[in-house]
């Protein structure tokens, strides 16, 4: 296309903006460049959306440069209509998230926006990238920046925190690099990832990487019973390392199973589905009930990503066409309004500092916008028909009853779970009588604050009531994926 | 049939929003924030009747935006089912708006801008839902009823309103997310599509029929709004609702909504070769003659008139799906026009319930012994209206009732129509008692707390609009063709 490197100029833009902060004067002028940035960078994310052919199930924008030949290890891009919505949705959430630490990093402001910069670059690599082992660089050189954001600007236990985080996804990439190592010798010696689709394992080995791949996939995603680190990161993290985490890394390992596990190990995933749809289940109903057992805001909404990233994984199980659609749309709207929900909370936090649901009530009397908002996001996340969340929710559904009546039974009623912790929170926190903690300053939203919702809500309802641009831009891809899921017959 | 692409059935949606926005802007004006209420029920009104005459000629008018899912549109379509809900909300809405002004304004109640304008969204989303063309579209307006009517429910913010709202809402987001979420579901993935279609969109799925049965137990456990037993606990919880709520919300828009939900479902969802073949229809009929008298017998002990009312309501959206699920032409027609006929009876009830309250701050009907004197005007449409929840001619309530005896009659099982006979008994058991009190019991010494009967006296803003709606009940039960005409169009569309 035009013989621009464009996803190079994506990746590299905020890599440029990274080496620029440290020169520059003021926190103030490193903040409108960090967000200039970042916005060109969302914009250039903006025209390649336009630019996308959304009839072709190839990759697009390809790029490919070899690096070690010896190896057969290069440098790759290129996106599908998969991976295209999730380059938007993380230059979307950059510079939302510059705009959420605007006031709330007051210190380190350099090496903050420094951390923003480069992880906005790895994060897009990642959904770019076409070669296992610069998939594999960036996946795990991404852990340093969310580390650094988690450790220096987290809460009072942000260490402990940080070091959780750390260690439960560097277990898992491990076991990554090892399946990865198998894939490359068993599969013709390149780390070309669409030579590694196309080329086909025998069984045994398809299960033990499955395996390996799902212990680090499931760290990230996260399933139950390798949960327990997300609450722990999503409290101590600063508002931008919660949107971060939330809206982008999440999505990283429901977007491995879609890229490795699901068309390079068709049989396994075949073979451990019911495996996979009792975990989403568990986490469907376990992360449910956890978030219903929270009183602190960000936990409860860290439990209920637990649940709603239980859909995700169910729906891309199921191998049935609305489950798949489904499960990426709720990758793509869990993104948003989960974003969203952490954006809010912080903005709560950095007027009151408490994240305790009981020391709020009848807010919505004191700040009047921010309550209307934060329910439209909360009804978004509670899957409302007419909002995105819907959308996913019910095509996961649709999808999961095809397969197996007991896990939509399972994501029924994690869908009512959902909607009692959700409601609970907004009961207790913005109607009642009038609560805020001691030394609270409540204001309503400032502009600032209303340009980070604003995106954030139009997705809200424009993939709630039109999501056909998402799911035509989708489809050819996912037809594609799933002529790549057929067994190919090896399996016994 | 006649298809007329019209966006008649979107203008008379978006009217009442774009009321919504001017109510919100006119805050600082009373007075012109409550004209724009009046005038946009009244222009409401119009619109939904424009579309009449093309609806009774056996046309529709549809409109669709725009594709939301594959084989699931953004669409309207206004037919003959949908124009006897949209009909009666938005004629209703006229007097409720009147009366709503009258009420608020003599309680001095608070919040009056937001009760108005959370009022006139809830009036676009039961029109929405009434012409909406599949159960996608009426979903998303079943759900935006439920939500903005929290507010609504709420109003008094005081703690006997943080409980009644908190119920309503566990039970009817509870019951829409669990039950009617797994419908849905199931039925998209059963049919492939959302659409209402006349002979019933799962009836050519080919699928399983117990997988059927539960589709439709979903259906009719998710629209908790139709107040079927259990799921009715929400609908006197609600009661603590200011009167015009409890109204035009809770006895015409909202429950009506679950009902006309649940004949959707059943014409043109299950369809009615498959409530006939399933047995489905036979059992719901028994399910909601239990309710039809449990309910009465409820409301039989109940003193609090507004209480009282709420149970009757429950017992009379049953007869509605009861009419339904006979599936005999008479007992449709039967069930079908009483959606009319409850809804003008009891909304005049409840007004007089909220005449009464603010006449005299009486809740109680123990406490109205002899008020009838002092409110004649309010206890004699009291009266009228008590005439149609029995079913007396010449009100809209015997026109109903005496098509759902005639096919129940025409039946195979006499057991309904022993049902429907000793329901109108107990109506008449406890509806009957509150206007002898009034009129015939002499006035009792004053209790603290209420006003002294002396100083009772008529509220003409809110005794006008009682009397007419009064009127209005009866004149539907001296010509109730309109309604008995959609009717019987709904059900040669079906096949019955």
């Amino acid at each position: 296309m035009n013989g621009l490197p464009v996803l190079s100029i994506l990746i590299l833009l905020p890599v440029a903006g990274a080496a620029v902060v440290p020169f520059l004067r003021g926190r103030d002028a490193v903040r409108w460049f960090t967000l200039l940035v970042l916005l060109a960078d969302f914009l250039l994310a903006v025209w390649i959306l336009a630019a996308f052919d959304p009839a072709s199930a190839a990759m697009q924008f390809r790029e490919a440069r070899i690096w070690v030949p010896a190896l057969n290890m290069g440098y790759r891009l290129g996106i599908d209509g998969i991976s295209v919505w999730f380059v938007l949705l993380t230059t979307l959430l950059g510079w939302i998230c510059v705009l959420a630490s605007w006031r709330a990093i007051a210190e380190r402001v350099k090496e903050f926006m420094t951390c923003l910069l480069a992880i906005q670059a790895m994060m897009v690599g990642v959904f770019c990238a076409l070669d296992l082992v610069l998939f594999y660089v960036l996946w795990e050189v991404m852990l340093v920046p969310m580390y650094l954001i988690i450790g220096i600007w987290g809460g009072g236990n942000r260490i402990y925190a940080a070091f959780k985080f750390f260690l439960y996804t560097l277990a898992g990439s491990l076991l990554f690099l090892v399946g990865l190592l198998a894939l490359y010798f068993a599969g013709g010696r390149t780390f070309d990832m669409l030579a590694l689709m196309a080329a086909e394992y025998p069984f045994r080995l398809q299960v033990w990487v499955f395996l390996a791949f799902l212990v680090a996939f499931a760290v990230k995603v996260p399933m139950v019973p390798v949960h327990t680190w997300l609450p722990d990161a999503h409290v101590q993290a600063p508002t931008a390392g919660s949107i971060i985490l939330a809206g982008v890394l999440l999505k990283m390992g429901a977007y491995g199973f879609l890229r490795f596990s699901l068309p390079m190990l068709p049989d396994a995933s075949q073979y451990l589905a019911p495996l996979m749809i009792t975990l989403s289940a568990a986490a469907i109903v376990y992360g449910g009930l956890l978030a219903l057992a929270q009183n602190d805001i960000k936990k409860l909404i860290a439990y209920s990503s637990v649940s709603h990233m239980g859909f995700v994984t169910l729906g891309l199980f199921t191998f049935e066409v609305n489950g798949m659609s489904g499960a990426v749309i709720q990758m793509f709207n869990h993104g948003i309004s989960t974003g969203a929900l952490f954006l809010f909370v912080g903005l709560i936090y950095e007027r009151t500092h408490s994240r305790e649901i009981a020391a709020y009530g009848g807010m919505i009397k004191a700040v009047p916008v921010f309550g209307i908002l934060f329910a439209a996001f909360l009804l978004a996340s509670m899957a409302v028909p007419g909002t995105n969340g819907f959308i996913g929710e019910i095509l996961v559904l649709a999808g999961t009853f095809g397969v197996s009546g007991w896990a939509g039974t399972a994501g029924v009623l994690g869908a009512l779970i959902g909607a009692a912790y959700l409601l609970g929170l907004y009961r207790q926190m913005l109607l009642g009588p009038v609560k805020v903690p001691e030394g609270s300053v409540m204001q309503d939203l400032r502009h600032r604050e209303l340009a980070c919702a604003a995106p954030l809500l139009l997705f809200v309802f424009w993939f709630g009531l039109y999501p056909k641009p998402f799911l035509s831009i989708l489809q050819p891809s996912l037809d594609h994926l799933m002529t790549q899921i057929v067994p190919t017959g090896t399996a016994q | 049939m006649e298809f007329l692409l019209s966006i008649r059935p979107l203008l008379a949606i978006a009217v009442s929003l774009a009321a919504a926005g001017l109510i919100l802007c006119l805050h600082q004006r009373p007075n012109l924030r409550d004209a724009v209420s009046v005038a946009a029920a009244v222009l409401k009104f119009l619109i939904v009747i424009s579309m009449a005459p093309l609806v009774l000629a056996g046309g529709t008018l549809e409109l669709s935006l725009f594709e939301i899912l594959p084989g699931v549109d953004f669409a309207f379509r206004a037919d003959a089912l949908g124009m006897v809900f949209a009909t009666v909300s938005s004629l209703l809405w006229i007097f409720a708006a009147l009366y709503s002004i009258g009420y608020m304004r003599s309680l001095n109640e608070h919040a009056q801008t937001r009760f108005f304008a959370a009022f006139a969204v809830s009036l676009s989303a039961a029109v929405g839902g009434a012409f909406a063309a599949n159960l996608f579209t009426l979903v998303i307006f079943y759900e935006v009823l439920s939500l903005v009517t929290y507010p609504l429910v709420y109003h008094k913010e005081d703690s006997e309103s943080w409980a009644g709202s908190r119920r309503y809402a566990v039970y009817l987001i509870g019951a829409s997310k669990s039950f009617l979420l797994a419908a849905l579901a199931l039925t998209y993935q059963l049919a492939g599509s959302l659409d209402f279609l006349p002979q019933g969109l799962l009836a050519g799925s080919g699928a399983e029929g117990w997988l059927l049965s539960a589709v439709y137990l979903c259906y009719l456990a998710g629209f908790a709004k139709a107040a079927v037993m259990p799921f009715h606990a929400w609908l006197p919880a609600a009661m603590v609702a200011p009167t015009p709520v409890s109204a035009l919300l809770h006895a015409v828009a909202v429950v009506k909504m679950g009902v006309f939900c649940m004949l959707r479902v059943i014409f043109h969802v299950i369809g009615v070769d498959l409530m006939g073949s399933l047995g489905l229809g036979i059992a719901t009929a028994y399910l909601v003659s239990f309710t039809i008298v449990m309910a009465s017998v409820y409301a039989l002990t109940r003193d609090d008139l507004k209480a009282r009312l709420a149970y009757s309501t429950v017992s009379q959206l049953s007869y509605i799906i009861l009419g339904a699920v006979l599936l005999t032409p008479m007992a449709a027609i039967g069930g079908i026009t009483h959606i009319a006929a409850h809804a003008f009876s009891k909304i005049t009830l409840f007004f007089c319930a909220g005449s009464i309250y603010c006449a005299s701050h009486r809740r109680n009907i123990s406490d109205l012994s002899g008020i009838g004197r002092r409110l004649p005007w309010t206890m004699a449409a009291f009266f009228i209206g008590s005439l149609g929840m029995i079913g007396i001619p010449p009100s809209g309530g015997f026109v109903s009732k005496w098509y759902l005896v005639l096919g129940s009659a025409g039946g195979q099982e006499m057991v309904f129509l022993t049902v429907l006979l000793a329901s109108a008994l107990l109506n008449a058991a406890y509806f009957l008692p509150v206007t002898y009190t009034a009129f015939f019991e002499a006035e009792k010494p004053g209790t603290p707390g209420l006003v002294a009967m002396q100083d009772v006296r008529e509220i003409p803003m809110v005794a006008v609009p009682l009397l007419i709606t009064a009127l209005l009940s009866l004149a539907l039960g001296l010509n109730p063709g309109f309604f008995v005409e959609l009717a019987q169009l709904v059900m040669r569309g079906a096949g019955l």
